[in-house]
């Protein structure tokens, strides 16, 4: 059973959906290879052979790879997918754009999003956005599967250094090229790997008022989110937007302030381990998932919160 | 440029779907369906582009059983020029899916094919990726924004760390996000010229490949649901649960 893991880093540092999606590798076997893609990478290599679980990383260093498009990053992983029976990658922006090309050229059924491994091919995965949880198996030889990062705990480094394998590029076909990126750059933690998150939706009225939020995450250490409402109305940029299609958050400590409730957004943090609902009304469905809930006006609330941290 | 766009049929998104008392699958008996979202920004997109000149036809196109083609007739009232239903008895997965369409394409040749990133059903973000790769094609996924110029289009997708503009040669595969556009509402004029539109019935099993599903649906479940909260009555309060009782913050 080899098992071959996508890692995800931008080429200087790993991501923490890569370990995560190791974590769920090691539910499925033991023989696990690592795939580190990218231009002037090797220190994410090294970073990869350090990690509990891992066999051996293999290492292709090429301009091809410097941004990842899916096209070059499918065409590698299918130039070595002979030798794997399972092929793993993080259902991030990054997994999902390339692993169901990976898919369609073996000929495979690509099962997403698993949240729980039950067996070599049985797997639980949310649908309906998140409304129910579906266990499927698979029938295909080849299984091809991404993994949720918040379902499994992410592997740390241990004892043991894997041996690192150059491997060789098979180029970019030139069919897609990488014109500019605009990065969000915060001192804030990431949103999927904080752990504790604040949000804000419609009910901050404006972009400005994120200060608010802004300012008690400071205190408490926390990443900012959004509800897909408060990113529509141009308050924040679309990398805030957590939710059914944006980003999953399981933090320990989940705060939303003046949102809804929505399922689709339910469906990015509900299985955040703490969730403080602050909302103005009462009837808001996200008093139903919240363990402490404050039903107050957010101008007030807030710089209260604030001033008391 | 010809642009053909798959949409699906899926339940509406204000539907809050439960599995069946057997867990055998979700309960889908009298639920309101409709166009898959973000299969309806594909669409806006496509006759915004033919609105604006870049573009000369619009092909709406999905796979499913008979059922399917009211979803068809709103992407007709939307402003899709003709419609293809590719009939199947069964619900398929992405893969075949992917192939069904592959072979749409070899018939059709478009420009430009527009799909949604997901379909929330069973939000499985796979088919415009499949699509591009059994078409050899390139791809840009979770767009926000499509500029067309001559062969090829500058797409800029919405990534986890922010936004990222990439260059597709066309033909290529593009797949929306939430904030490439926001889709028109058919007009009642344009839901009666959508009943005289070209509508196109091929059945799936006729394509000649395998049509069979790789996955079995084991069963469907609830979610574990969380244990009831309480209401705080004051900020002093909250902070003092989340002090001493959570103990998630300090
Ligand atoms: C295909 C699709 C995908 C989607 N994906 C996502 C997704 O990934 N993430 C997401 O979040 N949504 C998503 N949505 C949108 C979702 O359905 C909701 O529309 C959205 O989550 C609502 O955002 P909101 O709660 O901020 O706004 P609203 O629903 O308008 O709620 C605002 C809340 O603020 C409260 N409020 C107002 N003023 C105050 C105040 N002064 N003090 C305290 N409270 C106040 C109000 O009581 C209200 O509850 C999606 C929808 C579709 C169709
Ligand atoms: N049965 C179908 N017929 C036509 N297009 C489909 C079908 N299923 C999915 N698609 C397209 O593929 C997109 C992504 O769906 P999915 O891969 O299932 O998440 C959808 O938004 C549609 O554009």
């Amino acid at each position: 059973m080899k098992i071959l893991v996508i890692a995800e880093h931008d080429n200087n540092n790993l991501k923490g959906s890569t370990n995560s999606t190791i974590a769920a590798a090691r539910e499925i076997g033991s023989d696990i290879n690592v795939l580190v893609a990218g231009l002037a990478c090797s220190n994410v290599a090294n970073e990869v052979a350090s990690l509990d679980g891992v066999t051996t990383v293999l290492l292709a260093d090429d301009a091809a790879y410097e941004n990842f498009l899916a096209e070059d990053i499918a065409k590698l992983v299918i130039s070595i997918a002979d030798d794997f029976e399972y092929i793993l990658a993080p259902a991030t922006t990054f997994g999902k754009n390339f692993l169901p090309r990976v898919s369609a050229l073996l000929d495979s059924q690509q099962i997403s999003e698993i949240t729980a491994v039950l067996g070599p091919d049985t797997f639980k995965r949310p649908i309906y956005a998140g409304s129910c949880i579906a266990t499927v198996k698979t029938l295909d030889d080849k299984k091809i599967i991404s993994v949720r990062s918040t379902a499994f705990d992410g592997v740390n480094s241990g004892s043991a250094i894997a041996e690192v394998k150059d491997i060789a590029s098979v180029g970019t076909d030139g069919k897609s090229s990488f014109v500019n990126e605009e990065l969000a750059v915060s001192d804030r933690p990431e949103l999927t790997a904080a752990d504790i998150v604040i949000s804000g939706g419609r009910g901050m009225q404006s972009g400005d008022n994120f200060h608010l939020l802004d300012s008690i995450a400071d205190k408490l250490g926390a990443a900012v989110g959004a509800s897909r409402a408060a990113v529509d109305a141009g308050f924040v940029p679309n990398d805030y937007q957590v939710g059914q299609t944006g980003k999953i958050v399981a933090p320990d400590l989940y705060i939303a302030v003046g949102i809804s409730g929505a399922i689709q957004h339910l469906a990015g943090m509900k299985d955040s381990k703490v969730i403080v609902a602050i909302n103005k009304d009462e009837d808001a469905p996200i008093f139903q998932v919240a363990d402490y809930g404050l039903v107050a006006d957010l101008f007030e609330a807030l710089p209260e919160l604030d001033s008391k941290l | 440029m010809k642009i053909l766009v798959p949409i699906k049929r899926v339940v509406d998104y204000n539907v809050k779907v439960r599995p069946l008392s057997d867990q055998s699958n979700v309960d889908l008996n009298n639920v309101k369906m409709s166009v898959n979202p973000f299969c309806e920004i594909a669409l806006e997109e496509a006759v915004r582009l033919k609105e604006s000149g870049a573009a000369s036809e619009v092909i709406a196109v999905t796979v499913g059983k008979q059922d399917s083609q009211e979803q068809l007739r709103t992407a007709l009232a939307l402003g899709a020029d003709r419609a293809i239903l590719v009939e199947s008895d069964n619900l398929v997965e992405p893969l075949v899916i992917a192939k069904a369409l592959a072979n749409i394409c070899e018939d059709e040749n478009p420009n430009l094919i527009i799909l949604g990133k997901q379909a929330i059903d069973g939000d499985n973000n796979q088919t415009g990726q499949m699509l591009a790769a059994l078409m050899g094609y390139a791809q840009a996924t979770n767009a926000s924004e499509i500029n067309i110029s001559g062969d090829s289009a500058n797409v800029t997708r919405e990534i986890d760390g922010g936004l990222q503009t990439i260059q597709v040669s066309l033909p290529a595969i593009v797949t929306t996000d939430l904030r490439l556009n926001e889709p028109r509402y058919a007009s009642l004029p344009n839901i009666m010229k959508a009943k005289k539109k070209e509508l196109n019935i091929i059945s799936l099993a006729d394509m000649g490949f395998d049509i069979s599903n790789r996955t079995e649906l084991l069963s469907v479940e609830l979610p574990a649901e969380r244990a009831a909260g309480v209401t705080v009555e004051s900020v002093d309060e909250l902070m003092d649960k989340l002090k001493n009782e959570a103990k998630v913050i300090s």
